[in-house]
């Protein structure tokens, strides 16, 4: 086998390895240097070590096959640069809130680091096994990393929660692989790509590849395996939450994308309805239920959840433009989501309770940080010329004319309008408690360290950026999804496949 | 960069210049804002007189390629018609005036600037957009101001009502439109969104019927609303009501006219068999806004309630305009819509002087200001007497045409609209100047202040004088604007170009375009 294709990943782990062995020679005091260094050794990774992919290369394959668990090629690349830049935010935040988390710190940073070692090896599955030891490494991270304020119930409760419906979900795909390997007599996606038109009429298959379904789709918190979100949303320490957000969702992104262009287009093609009755109502569920939230956290956890729905609409429309769509607007909200929890972090570490009323003030208090909420807010609520616009109108764009043509359709994109326009209420909710909230007691700047300002500076730079100039990303995610072959259902094979 | 292109620019690179210095140094980011809202007149200027109407259609263009992927393609067209330059003439005219009238803005000042001259970029963009991606980008940029400034800065109780509902209101309208556009872009085949583009790929392949029926109504309803058609119109007042002046005076004055311009470049023109279906809905919906915004503004006893439900009512005669499909009505439609521009912008920049320095836009507890506030006084007059379209006054020569283009295709309407427009209009505007600038002068306002010194003056008299040229000489505009409208007729009505053609003579003719200023 060649290990230089999962190089990254070897540098990820012997980083993380690197980090925890080092706890245990610096002293106390000089821990939070710890997160400068992981900080550091993720930049290094994301500009030395990731290469573009120049052909499909295949790791972990049988001798002699054409095929392995692992691939490496375009999508992978675009998803493992994602990756590492959401991880090196987190850390930079994380850096930020280290006080609040007591001791263990650099237990935290290195938990950080393997989940995004499993992230990095969900962007190159190909292989049902891999899928599945990936979002395990990422699952089991993330329930220690939720849990990880020891001394808070709520975190504790975030962390148990994660843990029992995870381990259910996972229960659930583990036996829907055992089904689809029982059926196909594979776990490869190119092999059952290969068989999937004979496979199209197995039950057992059907049954197998919805169940595996079922285990990304709690992962991307889509209606109905959402409930989780908002609980462990608010319980969690702000940049749990926010990789949760970014990293974890963008994980299930990538594997729905493989499994469903990837291995299954044809059966795929014949679930459009399904994915979009099902990505209308996430997108209903999660904007209606933010409308009384107060606590920040948990809005930001149903808004997680609505925003997992306009992902989905980008697979209905099952074309190579939504699928680009899709890695447009996860690129921005991966900015967006990361400037907003910053923001929060640095706003959480100066107060206990994350009420909605906390942020009162705050452009008095830090006209950078109210800047840079609003900018973030502006973007999920899709307004220009930041990111979160050009992705809606991105993931939108495809949906039109399939919605001319079909009258289902028609009302899954009236739905996602209308998600639109109540987003707008609660995104905008969060923008006036920090210009104009009311009953502002305390009136002191909020200094800000480097490694805030860094990360904001990403943020808002990169909202910016892909809002203003989105022509480079668009470019680089045209050919990243050139390995998906969407397939248009055969009802409406006149409107092509862009 | 191109004189169009500097035009959006400048109020962007101002707002960068504020965003750069620091907050306590209030009087330079005031000097830089009103610098930067100079310049942009300066151009704005430049660009209406070199326009020439003799000349191609589209004029001071400029192409920069946005997004150029394999599967979808944009590019930020900007250049003007005769109906863009006015439009930013007025854009920038107005911008500049809203800069100046907020000398009293003394929290936060420097957010404000910043804001205010995002929204007087994102309103020139809207004006100067062949795109319409950035149409939309453009209009949708001034929201997020929109918003904050009324919370921020704006006054009475239910403001937070006000602010949401505006950005609700006109996302939910924008978003309509939005949809309608996409259709455009995919179902017309023409893969593009740039207006001469469509326009030359609909010629030779016209949209189908069935697609035109279902993107019509979305276009029209959703730019509908951001006019504040009848019945989609109920956040206009409120939400102008709460808003701080500059602010009202950018939206009423400018940027809700981005929806009618575009029905007139976009709605008209590339789908006929639309507008003949949709027409007379709309016709029947301006009355709506003729008469009920009327009424409703006859009820009010909040000044800027007053002007808010008035402005409502006035772009009625602007829809009445474009449903007509004919060059009077539509060269009557971009009249009101430059003139109402000013108007609004004055209305609201005199309602927010005297909340200032009275305290109250109570038309139960005011009296007798003239005595105090000559010059104030004198302007409210003069704009009141406008908005009831006295001649002299543009828009006096924008309803009158409107009346005359529309009179064929819907007399009766045009009766309402001129007994709506003069009687109704009448009756408030003028109860509103007695009731505040008449009578006995209460005593807790003895010492108010006029607006003394040219400098706290030119605002208003930039605008008083603007509504008072347009009226003397509509010919300025309707010279420029003629040639665009009559493009837009010949398309929307393939039909009826002949009689179009006649009506382009009327208006060229020294009758009508004489008219309005002599009497």
């Amino acid at each position: 086998m060649n290990s230089s294709l999962i190089i990254v990943e070897i540098l990820v782990a012997l980083l993380g390895l690197g980090v925890l062995l080092a706890d245990l020679w610096l002293p106390v005091e000089r821990r939070r240097l710890l997160g400068w260094v992981a900080a550091a050794g993720v930049a290094v990774v994301f500009f030395v070590g990731m290469k573009d992919a120049a052909e499909v290369a295949y790791a972990f394959a049988a001798p002699g096959a054409k095929t392995g668990m692992y691939v490496l090629d375009g999508l992978a690349v675009f998803f493992k640069q994602f990756f590492l830049l959401a991880a090196l935010l987190v850390i930079l935040m994380t850096t930020e809130y280290a006080p609040k988390l007591g001791s263990g710190v650099s237990e935290f940073y290195s938990l950080v680091l393997f989940a995004l070692l499993g992230m990095l090896f969900a962007a190159s599955a190909n292989d049902l096994v891999l899928l599945f030891a990936a979002l395990e490494l990422i699952t089991i991270t993330f329930v220690v990393l939720n849990s990880f304020r020891r001394d808070q119930t709520a975190s504790i409760e975030a962390g148990v929660k994660y843990l029992i419906l995870g381990a259910t979900a996972s229960a659930f795909m583990v036996f829907g692989m055992a089904l689809v390997f029982g059926a196909a007599g594979t776990t490869n996606f190119n092999e059952m790509a290969a068989v999937q038109k004979a496979m199209g009429g197995s039950p057992i298959f059907l049954a197998g590849l919805v169940m595996v379904l079922a285990g990304l789709f709690f992962k991307m918190s889509l209606v109905p395996f959402q409930a989780w979100a908002p609980d462990v949303y608010q319980g969690s320490p702000a940049p749990a939450t926010a990789f949760l957000a970014v990293g974890s969702k963008a994980a299930g992104v990538v594997l729905l994308l493989r499994l469903l262009f990837g291995a299954v287009p044809e059966i795929a093609a014949r679930w459009q309805h399904v994915l979009g009755g099902l990505a209308a109502l996430t997108i209903l569920y999660g904007s209606l239920c933010a409308i009384p939230q107060r606590s920040i956290k948990r809005l930001l956890g149903y808004s997680s959840i609505a925003n997992a729905g306009y992902l989905l609409l980008g697979v209905v429309a099952m074309s190579k433009a939504g699928a680009s769509g899709v890695l447009f607007y996860v690129s921005g909200y991966l900015f967006t989501v990361l400037a907003a929890f910053t923001v929060v972090s640095v706003i959480l570490a100066r107060t206990e309770s994350d009420d909605l009323s906390s942020l009162n003030g705050l452009s008095q208090r830090s006209p950078a940080l109210a800047g840079a909420l609003a900018v973030a807010m502006a973007s999920l609520a899709g307004v220009p010329p930041m990111a979160g616009f050009v992705g809606k109108f991105l993931l939108l764009k495809p949906m039109v004319p399939l919605a001319a043509a079909d009258p289902f359709l028609a009302c899954v994109l009236v739905a996602a309008l209308v998600g639109v326009v109540i987003s707008m209420y609660y995104y905008f909710g969060i923008v006036r408690a920090a210009y104009w909230g009311q009953g502002v007691a305390d009136l002191t700047p909020i200094p800000t360290s480097w490694a805030v300002r860094v990360a904001l500076l990403i943020g808002v730079a990169g909202i910016l950026w892909l809002g203003i100039l989105p022509d480079a990303l668009i470019q680089a995610s045209t050919p990243a999804v050139e390995v998906l072959k969407p397939q248009a259902p055969v009802a409406q094979q006149h409107s092509g496949d862009r | 960069m191109n004189l169009t292109t500097s035009l959006v620019v400048a109020p962007l690179v101002a707002a960068f210049l504020v965003l750069m210095v620091p907050g306590n140094f209030r009087v330079v980011t005031r000097g830089i804002a009103l610098l930067g809202g100079l310049v942009t007149l300066l151009l704005g200027v430049a660009v209406f007189v070199r326009f020439d109407p003799s000349g191609p259609q589209y004029q001071m263009e400029s192409l920069v390629p946005w997004v150029s992927s394999s599967s979808f393609r944009l590019g930020l067209h900007l250049g003007v018609d005769g109906v863009g330059a006015s439009m930013l003439l007025v854009t920038a005219l107005v911008g500049f005036s809203a800069i100046a009238v907020s000398w009293n803005i003394e929290r936060q000042s420097k957010l404000f600037y910043i804001l205010l001259l995002v929204m007087l970029g994102g309103a020139l963009g809207t004006f100067a957009s062949l795109d319409l991606f950035f149409f939309y980008f453009f209009n949708e940029l001034a929201l997020v101001p929109t918003f904050i400034m009324i919370g921020v800065w704006g006054t009475g109780e239910d403001k937070d009502y006000a602010a949401f509902k505006i950005t609700l209101y006109l996302t939910a309208g924008a978003l309509v439109a939005l949809a309608g556009l996409i259709g455009l872009y995919t179902l017309s085949g023409a893969s593009s969104l740039d207006l001469v583009e469509l326009q030359r790929h609909l010629a030779k392949t016209p949209l189908s019927p069935s697609v035109q029926a279902f993107l019509f109504p979305c276009l029209l309803l959703g730019f509908g609303t951001l006019v504040g058609l009848w019945p989609f119109h109920s956040w206009a007042p409120q939400g102008y009501g709460c808003a701080p002046s500059a602010t009202a005076m950018m939206h009423a004055g400018i940027l809700k006219k981005a929806g009618l311009l575009a029905l007139l470049r976009v709605a008209l023109p590339l789908m006929p068999q639309g507008v003949e279906r949709w027409m007379p809905v709309l016709a029947l919906l301006c009355v709506g806004n003729l008469l009920w915004c009327g009424f409703t503004a006859m009820r009010q006893r909040d000044l800027n309630l007053l002007v808010g439900h008035s402005s409502l009512a006035h772009m009625g005669f602007a829809f009445l305009g474009i449903a007509s499909v004919s060059v009077v009505g539509l060269t009557g439609t971009v009249l009101v819509m430059v003139s109402h521009a000013l108007l609004a912008a004055l209305s609201f920049a005199v309602t927010g002087w005297l909340r200032h320095h009275v305290g109250t836009l109570d038309m139960d507890k005011m009296g007798g200001l003239l005595r105090r506030m000559p010059f104030i006084g004198t302007v409210m007059v003069m704009c009141f007497m406008a908005g009831c379209g006295l001649p002299g006054f543009g828009n006096f020569a924008g309803e009158a045409t409107v009346m005359f283009g529309a009179w064929k295709s819907a007399p009766w309407i045009v009766v309402i609209a001129a007994w709506g427009g003069l009687i109704i209009g009448g009756v408030y505007m003028l109860r509103s100047i007695r009731s505040v600038l008449h009578g006995a002068l209460p005593e807790e306002w003895g010492a108010v202040s006029d607006a003394a010194g040219a400098w706290r003056r030119l605002p208003f008299a930039l605008m008083a004088g603007g509504l008072l040229f347009l009226g003397v000489f509509p010919s300025t505009v309707t010279r420029r604007v003629q040639p665009a409208l009559a493009k837009v007729v010949e398309q929307a009505r393939p039909a009826a170009a002949k009689a179009a053609a006649t009506g382009a003579g009327l208006v060229n003719s020294p009758k009508l375009a004489g008219t309005p200023g002599d009497r």
